[in-house]
Parts: structure tokens; C-alpha cells; sequence
């Protein structure tokens, strides 16, 4: 079928201004999709104002020129930047210029300032069922499977397009058909108390995204509710090991209260039967560094940290002092709440590097040391930052991450699966 | 050999040596935006320039900023002759929609079955206009 837009859009699409750029940009996007139609959205979530480079800037300086303004919510999500000042960025002129005025283009678009790759933890909850245009990985993974919104993957210049005319390709993820699970991911194998550690999460969602690809699958023996940081653990986990833009949990996501309701037929096409060896393997395979005597850094905050995850860092570092930094990434909106009682202070005096409105693996704030070794707590930072940083990772619970930040050298215990 | 392709995104006919990709490849991260190579260490054609190649893409993979690479090397005069591919690939060609809203010069993209492919691998190939692919000799 071919696409057919409606009067009205067909219109917006035939001016000259940013909102005629953005309705050209979405139809062709559509009618290369095999889209019939577009579709309303309620809200977005821009991906775009990360700087790859000077196209990309002066695209969105173009739509500002065309006075082309957003239609609906959008948040942003990273930039290239700390504009709160809390890290220091070692990007130079001039792309730190054409970043910041990357950054002030979709501003003036009329997106909101949140610059956090987690908006759903930063008041940007769009309701179940609910059309939406969302890029960013994790932040499309936890709004379709944990919300129950409706996204597809928006890349870069489609997510602000869809923004601008508020609609969005009828396809994919948006339609009820295409979100039901043709497989299974049974996690009943596992021992309990390797379900309750902090890393199950992160380490099966690594596992799961290499094994459904981009598959809609259903988790089944999970022992209640894991918690919602754990969700957006595995989520961010999933979606860089494979392209994941949807899981269900029987009986814990919202489209899934239990497995017959959720899957496509009576049977699944397949059953995957997570093994503890599995477990073993995926896990192995977040590390990249061999055994080694120490470490430079240790990352954390991929997805971008919640308060929760603030209070669990300070609980573990119990006022004693770091040997090595600890880079805390997060967004504005946990900063706030940071700054009021006094707790950022204390962070960054025991050798916290806090670090707002980006992150380690998308701009270069980490001393460029060679054969540096990072250790992590994020499946998301262990996937891409052997690439991004050149540092060689090391994986493991933010109990471990913290002991090691005070020692200096690389402390585990052992969690079997 | 000569097949006529269905045209993807219009643009300027190109013509150049042909690279004829043995993996998919993702462009962010596996493809340098400001000189075309393939920086990608684990794809079997590392260190290949794609700049004023015609390409031919047996698939994407990866990151959803394809496009921002794509249209980058469009801005900085490194973007492949002509873009040949099995499916349309909405991602990465937003780089080439973009960019010809932007009013650059973008090459043409055209879609061929993947099968073909090989029979212009190590010569000249030229895309027309309306979607022709030609063996040069």
C-alpha cells in the first residue's frame, strides 16, 4: 500500500519553511517504511542534539530559521556537553562550539532542557497505549516494554521531524499486532538469589538481546516485580547487545500480565532455556580486560542514575575515600535534588566525579590514558566503551565497582548463577 | 551488465570503482564521517574508503545515527558515487532525505537484489539518473 497523506498535511508539506522540511522529512521516511498513513503522536524524545559533526547542527539551525517549533512534549535526551558544569569535557574547538550550538537549536525548537538519556525517570511517562516518537535505545526499550507507550526506534532527524508535526509512520511497534512475543526467555533455571543480585538484571538482558535480536520475547520466571532500575538495567542491556525495542515480563510488564495473554499464538515459535552457564558466559563477556592488578576509573550511570541509585553509591562508599574516580552520570533532574541536602558535596569530596546532561561513552571526559581499565555496574557502558574510550572494561555489581574505587584494584565477589 | 533499479532516494547519477560489501556494516562507529574509511576493525573490508565508491550494501546494523554519519559525509564531500541496496533502509537513507532538504548535492540510491551484487564487483559501475546500473568498460 502506498502512503496517503491528508489534505492538511499534504499543505505543511508543500511549504517552505522548517514544518514543511519536517513534513517532507516524516512522509519520506514513511513511504520508505511502507507506511499507508501517519499517525498522531502525544510525545517525543530527541536523540538528534548529540554532535556527530557539523551537518547535524546546521540541520537544526535550519528547521530554527524555518521558525519551526515542536507539536508535542519533547524531551531531550544527551548532548555533547555538560552545561551544568559538573565535569569537565575535552571536546575541542571547533567542535565544541558547533556542539553548543547544536544544543541551543533544539532549544529554541522548544524542547525541554532534561538532556538525560532516562526521561522516564525524569517526569516524561507517556501513558499506556499511547502513540509516541522516541529515539535513544534504552529510553524506546523502557517506554514501549515498561510504560506501555508506543515507539519505534526514531533515529537521529526523524525523531525531531515527528516532534515538529506531531505524527509519526504507521508501522511497526506503533500497531498491536507487531507487539506480541514469539518467544520465550524462561529464567526459572536460575538460583534465587542470583535473580534478587543486582546483577542478574543487567547480565540477562545482555544475554537477551544477543539471543532474540529484534524479536519480541517474553521473560517467564521471574519471582515478582525486580524493581523499576532493574528493568531499565536490562532494557539499556538488551537493546546494545541486540536490537531490541520491545521485551515483555510475565506478570511485570503492563502488556504481559501473564504469558498466554501477551504471546502471538497458543505456542511460542521458540523457548529459550536460560541455563546458568548462560549466565556464566554472558556475563564473561561484558569484561573485555584480562585478569588484571588494577584500575584507572570506574563508570556508572548508563542509563543515567536515579535517585535510588544515588542513595545505594552513597551507601556503599560510607564517607571513606576513593583511589580512583568514580564518574556518576546523570541527568539534571536527579542533580536538583543532589544539590539540595548537601550530598553532591559529599560525593565528590570522597572522589566522585558527577557528571550531568551526558556521558563518558558519547564524549571524551576520561583521561585519554591508553590501556586504561574501567570497571562497571551498566551492560550498556561495557558494550560501548572498549570502543568509545578506549579503555578496556571490566564488569560487575556497583558493590564491587565501589570496593574496587577505594582500593584501586579489581575486588568481585561471586554471585553464582 | 546492465539492471534497471528501482530508484530509493533521487539524486545526482554517479559513477566509480565498485565496493561490493561482503557484511553489513553500521556507520556509527564502523565508518570515519570525515574521510569515508571503514573504521570498523572487524568488518572484513576495514580501511576501504567508501568516497566516490558506487557501494553496494548487503544491510545495515547498529546505532539508529547511520543517518547523521551518512549525511555527514555528504557535508564533507566523502559520500559514496551512488548508493546501491538489497531493502530500503529508512535509517540510513534519512541521511541522503536530509540532506537534500538541506539543498546539498546528494548521490543517488537505488535498490538491486542482493544476488546481483556480485557480477560488478572490481570494475567501474555507473548509476543513472533513472535508476540504471551499467558495467563500464
Amino acid at each position: 500500500m502506498s502512503l496517503s497523506l491528508s489534505p492538511e498535511e499534504q499543505a505543511i508539506a508543500a511549504r517552505q519553511d522548517g514544518a514543511g522540511m519536517a513534513m517532507r522529512i516524516v512522509a519520506e521516511s514513511a513511504r520508505l517504511l511502507g507506511a499507508p498513513r501517519l499517525i498522531p503522536i502525544a510525545s517525543a524524545h530527541i536523540d538528534g542534539a548529540l554532535y556527530h559533526g557539523d551537518s547535524g547542527t546546521l540541520f537544526a539551525e535550519k528547521l530554527v530559521e524555518g521558525g519551526a517549533k515542536v507539536a508535542v512534549r519533547s524531551t531531550l535526551n544527551v548532548g555533547a556537553l555538560d552545561l551544568m558544569g559538573c565535569s569537565r569535557i575535552r571536546l575541542e574547538e571547533p567542535q565544541r562550539g558547533m556542539a553548543r550550538r547544536m544544543m541551543e537549536a533544539y532549544r529554541k525548537l522548544g524542547c525541554e532542557q532534561s538532556w538525560t538519556c532516562a526521561p522516564y525517570q525524569a517526569g516524561h511517562r507517556p501513558a499506556l497505549g499511547s502513540d509516541v516518537a522516541w529515539g535513544e535505545s534504552n529510553a524506546v526499550v523502557f517506554c514501549n516494554s515498561v510504560l506501555g507507550a508506543r515507539t519505534n526506534r526514531y533515529g537521529d532527524f526523524l525523531d525531531i521531524a515527528c516532534a515538529i508535526t506531531g505524527r509519526a509512520p504507521d508501522y511497526g511497534l506503533h500497531r498491536p499486532e507487531n507487539r506480541q512475543a514469539r518467544l520465550v526467555f524462561d529464567v526459572s533455571g536460575l538460583s534465587a538469589s542470583f535473580l534478587a543480585s543486582e546483577i542478574a538484571w543487567p547480565v540477562l538482558g545482555s544475554l537477551y538481546g544477543r539471543e532474540v535480536g529484534n524479536a519480541i520475547g517474553v521473560v517467564t520466571g521471574a519471582a515478582g516485580h525486580p524493581g523499576e532500575d532493574a528493568l531499565k538495567a536490562f532494557g539499556a542491556a538488551a537493546a546494545s547487545s541486540g536490537a531490541v525495542g520491545l521485551f515483555h515480563i510475565a506478570g511485570v510488564t503492563p502488556e504481559a500480565p501473564d504469558v498466554a495473554a501477551i504471546l502471538a499464538g497458543p505456542e511460542p515459535e521458540a523457548v529459550i532455556r536460560v541455563t546458568p552457564e548462560m549466565v556464566a558466559k554472558a556475563r564473561a563477556g561484558l569484561s573485555t580486560a584480562a585478569a588484571v592488578k588494577t584500575i584507572d576509573a570506574v563508570a556508572i550511570g548508563s542509563p543515567h542514575l536515579s535517585h535510588a541509585e544515588f542513595d545505594s553509591l552513597e551507601r556503599l562508599i560510607a564517607g571513606r575515600q576513593l583511589a580512583v574516580p568514580v564518574y556518576a552520570c546523570t541527568g539534571r533532574h536527579a542533580l536538583a535534588l543532589l544539590e539540595k541536602d548537601g550530598r553532591r558535596k559529599r560525593l565528590e569530596a570522597s572522589g566522585v566525579v558527577i557528571v550531568a546532561d551526558t556521558c563518558v561513552v558519547v564524549t571524551p571526559i576520561m583521561p585519554d590514558i591508553g590501556n586504561g581499565v574501567l570497571m562497571t555496574n551498566s551492560g550498556k557502558f561495557a558494550h560501548y566503551a572498549p570502543g568509545n574510550t578506549g579503555y578496556a572494561v571490566l564488569y560487575a555489581s556497583l558493590a564491587d565497582c565501589v570496593e574496587s574505587a577505594v582500593l584501586g584494584k579489581p575486588v568481585f565477589t561471586d554471585v553464582a548463577a | 551488465m546492465n539492471s534497471a533499479a528501482e530508484i530509493l532516494v533521487p539524486g545526482k547519477a554517479g559513477e566509480g570503482e565498485a565496493l561490493v560489501l561482503m557484511a553489513p556494516i553500521s556507520f556509527w562507529g564502523g565508518v570515519d564521517p570525515k574521510t569515508g574509511r571503514i573504521a570498523d576493525v572487524r568488518h572484513p573490508q576495514h580501511g576501504e574508503v567508501i568516497a566516490g565508491r558506487v557501494l553496494f550494501l548487503p544491510g545495515t546494523i547498529g546505532s539508529s545515527s547511520a543517518s547523521a554519519v551518512l549525511m555527514e559525509l555528504v557535508h564533507n564531500g566523502r559520500a559514496p558515487a551512488a548508493l546501491v541496496l538489497h531493502e530500503p533502509d529508512a535509517i540510513l537513507l534519512l541521511g541522503l532525505i536530509v540532506a537534500r532538504e538541506m539543498g546539498w548535492q546528494t548521490p543517488i540510491a537505488v535498490r538491486l537484489e542482493r544476488g546481483a551484487f556480485d557480477a560488478y564487483r572490481g570494475g567501474a559501475v555507473a548509476v543513472a539518473a533513472d535508476g540504471a546500473i551499467t558495467a563500464v568498460i
